[in-house]
């Protein structure tokens, strides 16, 4: 950081900061969950404050769910319409899927919709095209995708889903191992889980709500880990 | 303020010395005190008491608007609604919502949306439930306190946080955020919400008698008053995210710390 940087940054890295707060005073690019007022800087929400070279953005604390393009999520089919379900996927507009993205073969005018999904079915599946404007559109056609049948659904504050998953992916890959359950991460905070025995699934709430909880502290793989450990020793 | 006023409140009073009802200096905050995240099913909540006021604040969305014909195509909706619990004040009072409800609902949603960006959330809407469990006067400035702190946990995108107090004229003299005795016996009550950061009144209200330097010294004494609101503001938000046990000082290893950036489903 250069000198002059220094004199503009109003804050350190990962400091705590409320809506409203100056970031920073000058010319820089503004990052995630920030604004530009009168040439100034500003957070939009609580989060930690994150400095780089060319940039400045807040790690949201809180948030509701912004759909993106080729997010997955777990949603539930909440209506059915003309050639389209319609699905919650906990965003401020509901979802998209139409028989074409649910199917992937050709289909007669009189196609029963509800033999795929019916209301009240959970689907894991990909957005695939989103508007502003618009609502979402999902596919649930490839891999891993489709209509849910067994397991449960937990939910979490969606903007604490990047720390469920961890750096390349290193605390997903710690859970699964320690817990030995299936877990689907849904981008809009639901994350279904599937486990052998009742355990194991008690597991993963528990380590999940530790999460939640801790997820703006430092080390948190590491404590996760121990904490992991400490339940199973407790239960030999 | 004139001699002649000053002579009749020493008459009055036996004591020599003027005092508010409740000890406090023309300028003093009542004792505050505000709490986010008290409602765990809600997507942010706050809890306030500002006095003997307490308010409880759930916010809800941005979700779909229901019924749909009231939202909006460009740009989403803030629906506020202000309710008085049945025993928020001696004698009981209805639980239906009366004119008076609507009124300060309107005005909270009014007071709060130029700190939103609403246009964000075309076709939503976002719900501001307050419920005044006691009231105290001033309900509607303590509200809207507890509803910028409410939606700032429901991590909604804001401007700036919006800080609300009143000031009046008591016993010819300025206050600064009136109780419910002096609201009732004063001559004049002038709530402000006010943006801190951006420096904007988003609520000027006035209610009885004042002469035009009066009104004017009023404002800015709550204004003086909305600074120290946003103060416990902030600090209300801070506190929710307060030290781990466990966890290790964040200035310590920020290499190590895995980043939201760089956190990618394998």
């Amino acid at each position: 950081m250069t000198k002059e940087e220094k004199l503009s940054t109003k804050f350190e890295t990962r400091d705590i900061v409320v809506p409203g707060d100056l970031l920073y005073e000058g010319r820089i690019r503004t990052g995630e969950n920030t604004f530009r007022r009168e040439g100034n800087v500003y957070s939009n929400k609580v989060g930690l404050v994150s400095y780089s070279q060319d940039r400045v953005s807040v790690i949201a604390l809180e948030g509701t769910y912004t759909p993106l393009v080729g997010d997955l999520v777990v949603g539930m089919v909440i209506d059915i319409a003309l050639g389209q379900w319609v699905v919650d996927i906990n965003a401020s507009t509901d979802a998209i899927l139409t028989i074409t993205d649910a199917i992937n073969k050709s289909f007669r005018t009189n196609f029963d919709m509800t033999k795929v999904l019916d209301v009240g079915d959970v689907v894991v599946a990909k957005i695939v095209d989103l508007d502003r404007r618009r609502t979402p559109i999902l596919s649930i056609v490839g891999r891993e995708l489709g209509k849910v049948h067994e397991g449960f659904i937990l939910k979490i504050t969606p903007s604490k889903i990047p720390r469920l998953i961890g750096k390349k992916g290193s605390m997903i890959n710690m859970i699964l191992r320690e817990t030995r359950c299936q877990i689907t991460i849904g981008q809009n905070g639901r994350i279904l889980i599937n486990g052998r025995n009742r355990e194991d699934e008690e597991l993963v709430v528990k380590v999940v709500h530790k999460i939640e909880t801790e997820a703006h502290t430092s080390g948190l793989t590491n404590r996760i880990q121990e904490y992991l450990r400490e339940i199973k020793e407790d239960r030999k | 303020m004139s001699k002649t006023t000053k002579k009749k409140t020493t008459k009055r009073k036996t004591s020599k010395k003027w005092a508010r009802v409740d000890g406090r200096k023309p300028d003093e905050l009542r004792p505050l005190h505000i709490e986010s995240g008290v409602i765990p099913n809600a997507d942010g909540s706050a809890y306030i008491e500002m006095g003997r006021n307490k308010i409880i604040v759930g916010v809800y969305g941005p979700r779909e608007m229901h019924p749909k014909r009231l939202s909006k195509p460009n740009s989403g909706v803030l629906r506020c609604r202000y309710h008085m619990a049945p025993f928020s004040v001696d004698p009981r009072r209805s639980p239906a919502p009366s004119r008076r409800d609507q009124e300060i609902s309107m005005v909270i949603t009014d007071a709060i949306e130029p700190a939103l960006f609403l246009e964000r959330y075309p076709r939503s809407v976002i719900d501001v439930y307050a419920e005044i469990i006691e009231a105290d006067g001033g309900t509607r400035c303590a509200s809207i306190n507890a509803a910028a702190v409410a939606l700032a946990d429901a991590g909604i995108p804001m401007k700036d946080l919006v800080s609300s107090c009143a000031a009046g004229k008591y016993e010819g003299k300025i206050v600064l955020d009136l109780g419910d005795y002096e609201d009732k016996k004063g001559e004049s009550d002038v709530p402000v919400a006010y943006l801190p950061k951006i420096d904007q009144v988003t609520l000027l209200q006035m209610e009885g008698i004042m002469t035009q330097e009066e009104t004017e010294k009023c404002i800015e004494l709550a204004i003086e008053g909305c600074k120290q609101v946003y103060e416990a503001q902030k600090e209300a938000l801070k506190k929710k995210y307060g030290m781990v046990e466990g966890a290790e000082e964040k200035e310590e290893e920020p290499d190590e710390e895995e980043t939201v950036e760089e956190a990618e489903e394998e």
